[in-house]
């Protein structure tokens, strides 16, 4: 009898039906795109002065944002990495909320801090001061991508200095080196090897970064290409314009994707918040203070926004929203959208690892395994009104837009989690195949014995950590839903966007504290629930 | 009787091949720097890899093209031997059904091997509330159940200390004579295979370069590479 465990193809087929519907969605959008802009060629569009300006200033928001977040996330980390304070865990926590809020619940929150009428505005009223308006245009939306970057940031920087081994602080010790010695000789090394994924990471999220960009970007001047691309398509119906910002903008993401790629990815998805040791440097008084002043800057930049959301949310307009029937359909829809999105994302996921560690551990072809998996992540280059419209375009023979609307918001939320499903699932399935797949064929544990005895109690917790992640994120998305929402298809971010658009702000922000609270009950639900209770 | 034929298999960039024929009942030692070849050679007797071109046979039959389940074969791993989640008796179990399907009387076999292990009593416990040694315990006793005639140790004992190693090789022994057992057990330490081994071989670079009693090899080479290996 032949071992099966060799019969290769059958293993294979599950990665490569998911990277084929992934390259079906990304070709298919893109050629009925380029098919579509016909004789008006998009690439002579390049020198289109309009389509400069964007770019240009794409890139310079992208760059300062990056730029501003590193520059206060390295002494952020630093300071959170050697002090120990009341409300330490606390406020990594706070960062870490920071990554999952949905972008424009925060970006309501700022609204609510900086805006014309912002509690900000209103403290320097006091003092007959004004600090003007400096939310709308380039410094507003700075001021959003570093509150949502900067505590990337700074967390990426902070595990890789907890990754730090005690030993090379003892070391430090014995050879009396100086702070700055220290800085150079351990912290530095280890910032840097994180540094230029981490880079890359906020660039690619600041160049594809939608609702910022919409909200406080002003007008044609501070338009970036995702945003140009949305309006060409919804306003102007302008396939060329669109599909050369779509070219742009690929190239920009794949620029930003190769600093991601070039440097080994940190499988470590869980931030240790105890560690014992922390950095015994000596230290003075001015030390002290600059390591303060840096943890008052974030703290300043982010718990204000957090703060209004929450308080926000209880104004006089509670009891009038939550008898507002679109409201609940709304809600509704956000999660009939959902679920089915995070399902998608989870599927592919599991699919393209299931093939990819067949690739790894029984095959040994290391690099194609590698390669299997970053096809998954290719996703994040290719701009979501792209997919949506080119795919609108090739189906539209088939069927009308207001049924195609959920189908094509549910795909490319799907997808569009898929990296998200990689990462978190990724390592516990390379840790099985790699610690017990042998073990698992001589037992000869296979099918459905193999996944309830040797898989499920090791895949569940990350299995129900992607899923709730998956479908938070696509519940509180405002992205492909901007284009296709209608009357009879709106989901809760995209009224509160409206609600925004007609100045009800109150409204918003009851809306907003609603679809903050759904989204944790979503998360603690799947996630207790499929994850089961903590065991060690 | 355990004859390997010109197995060939590449790893990386070595090529390696294997020529060897080990009585059975016999304990075989293999010895030799890490990277040379020791654990790929266990991979290939037991199923896990599978070889470019020659033959396994075992007591006459060719095992070559079977799967690592179908060959008369247990492996030890140097760790994770256990499912965590899983009880040490049920561990066992799933040497007799990989479903966890127990009869009352295999629950009896279970807490039979474990006691021939010395861990009588222990079978509720999960493998994080045992030791190191213990849990190495545990997969003997799984192997023991299997009932698999040829038994292969990748170093499963190099994590403990030197008394408790020597027990546990001592247990080995003493399972090998009892039920007849042929070993084959890769390990870095030349006392071990002084210890219980008949044979040893030599591993470097995908070859074997020596074929002898333990002794001959181990306590006065003539071979430079193995006085340069042994220090």
């Amino acid at each position: 009898m032949k071992d099966p465990a060799w019969r290769a193809g059958r293993s294979l087929i599950p990665g490569a039906l998911a990277i084929c519907f992934l390259l079906a969605v990304i070709g298919g959008s893109i050629a009925s795109l380029l098919a579509l802009s016909g004789s008006a060629n998009p690439f002579r569009l390049l020198a289109d002065p309009y389509i400069q300006r964007v770019t240009s200033f794409t890139l310079l928001q992208a760059g300062l944002s990056t730029l501003v977040s590193v520059v206060i996330a390295i002494p952020v980390a630093r300071a959170l990495h050697r002090r120990r304070f009341p409300g330490r865990g606390f406020f990594i926590r706070l960062f870490g909320i920071c990554l999952v809020l949905p972008t424009l619940v925060a970006v309501l929150g700022i609204i609510q801090i900086h805006g014309k009428n912002g509690w900000l505005n209103h403290i320097l009223g006091y003092f007959s001061l004004d600090a003007g308006h400096y939310l709308y245009g380039l410094g507003g939306i700075l001021l959003a991508h570093v509150f949502f970057n900067m505590p990337l940031v700074a967390r990426g920087l902070l595990q890789s200095l907890e990754a730090v081994p005690a030993e090379s602080w003892r070391l430090a010790q014995q050879l009396d080196m100086t702070p700055l010695q220290s800085f150079r000789l351990i912290e530095w090394p280890a910032l840097r090897s994180a540094l230029p994924g981490l880079a890359g990471l906020v660039l690619m999220l600041c160049f594809t970064s939608f609702v910022v960009v919409l909200a406080l970007g002003g007008g044609p001047k501070a338009t970036t290409t995702e945003v140009a691309i949305y309006q060409a398509l919804r306003f102007d119906f302008d396939i060329p314009t669109a599909v050369a910002l779509a070219l742009i903008q690929i190239m920009l993401c794949g620029g930003a994707a190769l600093l991601l790629l070039g440097r080994g990815h940190n499988p470590e998805s869980e931030l240790a918040l105890n560690r014992k040791l922390r950095a015994p440097l000596p230290d003075g008084r001015f030390a002290r203070w600059f390591d303060g002043a840096f943890l008052l800057i974030a703290a300043g930049l982010v718990l204000p926004p957090l703060a209004a959301v929450a308080v926000g949310g209880m104004n006089d307009r509670l009891p009038e929203v939550l008898q507002d029937p679109a409201f609940y359909r709304a809600a509704a829809t956000s999660l009939a959208v959902a679920l089915p999105a995070g399902m998608l994302a989870l599927t592919l996921g599991t699919a393209i690892l299931f093939t990819s560690r067949h690739l790894a551990i029984r095959l040994y072809r290391t690099r194609s395994a590698r390669l299997v998996e970053n096809t998954g992540a290719l996703i994040l280059v290719v701009p979501p009104f792209v997919l949506a419209t080119g795919l609108f375009i090739l189906l539209r023979g088939y069927t009308d837009i207001f049924s195609m609307g959920p189908f094509l918001v549910v795909v490319i939320n799907g997808c569009m989690a898929l990296p998200f499903v990689l990462r978190v699932v990724g390592p516990a399935f390379h840790q099985i195949g790699n610690e017990r797949d042998r073990l698992c064929r001589s037992l000869d544990l296979r099918g459905m014995n193999r996944f309830r005895l040797a898989e499920w109690p090791v895949l569940r917790r990350p299995i129900a950590l992607a899923l709730a992640l998956s479908t938070t994120l696509s519940f509180g998305d405002f992205g492909v839903i901007a284009l296709f929402g209608s009357q009879d298809f709106t989901t809760l971010p995209l009224y509160i966007f409206r609600s925004m658009g007609a100045y009800r702000m109150d409204q918003a922000a009851v809306a907003a504290l609603v679809l903050i609270l759904l989204s944790f009950v979503i998360f603690q639900l799947i996630e207790r629930g499929l994850g089961g209770r903590k065991h060690a | 009787m355990l004859e390997i034929t010109a197995l060939r298999f590449d790893y990386d960039a070595m090529q390696m091949a294997f020529d060897l024929s080990l009585g059975s009942g016999q304990c075989l030692a293999l010895v030799g720097p890490s990277g040379g070849g020791k654990t790929t050679l266990l991979n290939l007797i037991a199923g896990f890899d599978r070889p470019l071109s020659g033959t396994i046979r075992f007591d006459g039959v060719d095992i070559t093209a079977l799967a690592p389940n179908e060959r008369p074969v247990t492996m030890l791993f140097q760790e994770n031997n256990l499912f965590p989640h899983l009880t040490a008796a049920d561990n066992v179990g799933l040497g007799i059904h990989p479903g966890l399907k127990l009869t009352p009387s295999d629950r009896d076999k279970i807490d039979q091997a474990l006691k021939q292990v010395g861990l009588d009593g222990l079978g509720g416990r999960k493998p994080g509330a045992l030791s190191g040694g213990q849990r190495q315990r545990v997969a003997i006793a799984r192997s023991l159940v299997r009932r698999r005639p040829l038994l292969l140790l990748d170093e499963p004992f190099s994590a403990l200390d030197p008394g408790r190693r020597a027990r546990m090789l001592d247990l080995i022994q003493a399972l090998q004579r009892d039920s007849g057992l042929t070993v084959v057990m890769a390990s870095h330490a030349p006392e071990d295979a002084l210890r219980i081994a008949d044979q040893c071989a030599f591993i470097r670079d995908g070859m074997i370069l020596a074929f002898t009693p333990p002794s001959d090899i181990l306590v006065e080479p003539a071979d430079p590479a193995i006085r340069d290996y042994l220090g």
